[in-house]
């Protein structure tokens, strides 16, 4: 032990690291900053040093080809000692960042700590979290399956909504005209070396900043911030009240940092990493590319947004939300900080998590799309095992009706429930909405028989209540 | 007097050797910078001749019938696996009159699928639906599908190979 202390002491002398970094990591902060509020900017920290740790261990296993990398997944998670844990943690440290940034970004913003002086810290922090967005995106694409050759083509259309450069940006990220041997080459380079490389700088920045300018102070109501004094007060505050940044507050980090890691951990033994789809083929066109889950409520947004107005928001929308975030220290940066007297700030916070759970909650049932895989309408819930019923009712599974309509819980759900339609629409007005379509309907007029249309109107017209009650009675 | 101008002397040359500084590091940056960024967006500039590609003998496809046929895209580098390959639905209209869909949805595009009961295309991610001609049936997408030029040579059907369709403004 003794030996080892004076090994530091030479190390020291010799290089002066303990000497510059100890006032550092001891710089007093304000006592009520010592908070469990204010640990999510670490715990952010610390799930991104796990993730440069597990994607490094990655790299070693993983082959960055277009024609082998699903192979090499598949290796790393199945035949690797601890592959499969490393993979969990990579893609559950993934998960945690982007859910402690935007606590982080929620807490920063609900106590205002985005004003005087502190927007730069506001500004990097927003760069971050696009710089985390792109790292949760092409770490998806280099997962190298079904979805993400299907998730680069979609990301690819958006960026071709763009006003005059749209093509150019959407061939920029495939690597060319097609997908193939250069897109995951690409999308490997932003994944591992530039994006990480913008981390590693604005991380720097950011840290820097939070020591330059001091932790914030958590706010009290009726004291807001005046840039003419702030500085002076801030100063007399941790001059007076100020406790060791270390060991006094960071603790609070220590410990939640320990769960958030444990809690990654513990999820990557239990459930391990997503399973990876069917191969990174183009050509099978038996393909549902749903993106991870923090992108899930975008991809709602993508299907529910009115189709004229699509291409602005598609393109714009981003880029306002962007510019709101990034000049947000510059709409306001004085004035009250507690969120007691913002209340605008937390109906802000309150709509925008509203709104993402609620467009999550939609996306996660999709009930745009068609159901290929709903079950066919059985000979019981048809109520017939021969004539025009019957005949109408497997029409119902064949010609595609059952994709978007349910009919006693079986089929999808983009057009309405037909169980009971019979009690709502005569045989006049099936046969037209079936022969015209509407809404979201396409019309059916130029591909079906005669024989069908009657069939299946004659179907549609058995779906009544007291039909469905009759047939259940006589089930029993 | 004399002291002024030797600091006006000195200050020129320090300006001297600051802009030279200035100007040799921007020259060595911009000298390696253009093969390196050049590098980066070849694949925007330099586009691909596009390829004839057969996708099977005319007389295995059924007049009336919509199928889908895969072929290697325009451009498959040696790595690129199955990943080279794509596909189309082709559509037999007569004895020798063809048409060919991309299987991208206009809308964002995602793989459309073609439903022979229906004699839809229908699209699995946010419900665009086609009618047999490739017009829009329903949903958000702002055009019909695109298609690819096809010819029947020497009993081949062949399919000339295009860009991933964007949808641009």
């Amino acid at each position: 032990m003794e030996s080892l202390r004076r090994a530091w002491l030479w190390f020291d002398d010799r290089t002066g690291l303990g000497s510059a970094l100890g006032p550092v990591i001891k710089h007093p902060v304000p006592p009520n900053s010592a908070s469990w509020f204010y640990v999510f900017g670490s715990a952010t920290l610390f799930a991104f040093m796990l993730q440069v740790a597990t994607g490094v261990a990655l790299a070693f296993m993983y082959v960055p080809s277009a024609g082998e990398a699903y192979q090499s997944l598949q290796y790393i998670t199945d035949q690797t000692t601890f592959g499969r844990i490393v993979r969990g943690m990579h893609n559950w440290g993934a998960s945690a960042m982007i859910l402690l940034i935007g606590v982080h970004m929620v807490r920063v913003y609900l106590t205002a700590s985005y004003k005087f002086p502190r927007e730069m810290h506001w500004i990097s922090g927003v760069v971050l979290w696009a710089l985390v967005v792109i790292m949760a995106f092409s770490g998806q694409v280099i997962r190298w399956d079904q979805t993400a050759v299907w998730s680069t083509i979609v990301a690819s259309e958006q960026a071709g909504r763009i006003p005059f450069i749209g093509e150019w940006v959407a061939q920029f990220l495939i690597g060319g005209e097609t997908i193939g041997g250069a897109t995951l080459s690409r999308m490997f380079a932003y994944h591992v070396f530039i994006v990480p490389a913008l981390l590693f700088i604005f991380i720097g920045l950011h840290l820097y900043l939070v020591i330059k300018n001091g932790i914030s102070e958590f706010p009290k109501a009726g004291k807001p911030v005046d840039p003419k004094t702030y500085r002076k007060e801030y100063e007399a505050l941790v001059k007076k009240k100020g406790i060791p940044f270390w060991p006094d507050a960071a603790w609070r980090d220590m410990v939640f940092g320990f769960i958030v890691i444990t809690t990654i951990l513990v999820i990557a033994l239990i459930i391990g990493p997503p399973a990876l789809g069917p191969p990174p083929d183009p050509s099978n066109l038996d393909a549902l590319p749903v993106p991870d889950w923090y992108f899930v409520f975008y991809f709602a947004f993508l299907a529910l947004m009115p189709p004229q107005m699509e291409t602005y928001l598609m393109v714009f929308g981003p880029l306002l939300v962007g510019a709101l975030l990034f000049f947000l220290p510059f709409i306001s940066n004085k004035g009250e900080r507690s969120p007691l007297r913002r209340p605008w700030a937390v109906a802000i916070v309150a709509l925008t998590i509203a709104s993402i759970s609620g467009l999550w909650a939609i996306g996660i049932s999709s009930p745009w799309s068609p159901h290929f895989d709903a079950k066919p309408l059985t000979v019981e819930i048809i109520g017939a095992d021969s004539g025009p019923i019957y005949r109408g009712g497997m029409d119902f599974n064949e010609k595609g009706c059952l994709y978007c309509h349910k009919i006693s819980g079986h089929g999808g759900l983009r057009g309405p429930d037909l169980t009971y339609i019979g009690d709502r629409l005569s045989s006049n007005e099936l046969t037209w909405r079936i022969m015209n379509g509407g809404l979201n309907m396409p019309g059916f007029g130029g591909t079906l028989t005669n024989d069908e249309l009657s069939d299946l109107v004659i179907f549609l017209k058995s779906r009544t209540k007291q039909n469905q009650e009759s047939s259940s009675l006589g089930g029993d | 007097m004399n002291e002024k101008t030797k600091t006006s002397e000195d200050c020129s040359r320090r300006q001297f050797f600051t802009h030279i500084s200035y100007t040799l590091g921007g020259l060595a940056a911009l000298m390696v910078g253009i093969p390196i960024v050049g590098s980066v967006l070849a694949p925007i500039v330099k586009q691909p001749l596009p390829i004839w590609r057969p996708v099977g003998e005319l007389k295995t496809f059924t007049v009336g019938d919509i199928v889908k046929v895969s072929f290697i895209d325009s451009s498959p580098l040696p790595w690129a696996g199955i990943t080279a390959e794509t596909a189309a639905w082709l559509h037999r209209k007569g004895q020798e009159d063809f048409t060919c869909f991309s299987v991208n949805c206009a809308h964002l595009g995602c793989p459309v699928r073609w439903v022979a009961g229906a004699r839809l295309f229908m699209c699995p991610c946010h419900g665009g639906v086609y009618y047999e001609d490739g017009t829009v049936a329903a949903g958000p997408p702002p055009r019909g599908l695109y298609d690819y030029p096809v010819r029947i040579n020497n009993g081949q059907v062949e399919i000339l190979t295009s860009p991933i369709p964007i949808t641009t403004v």
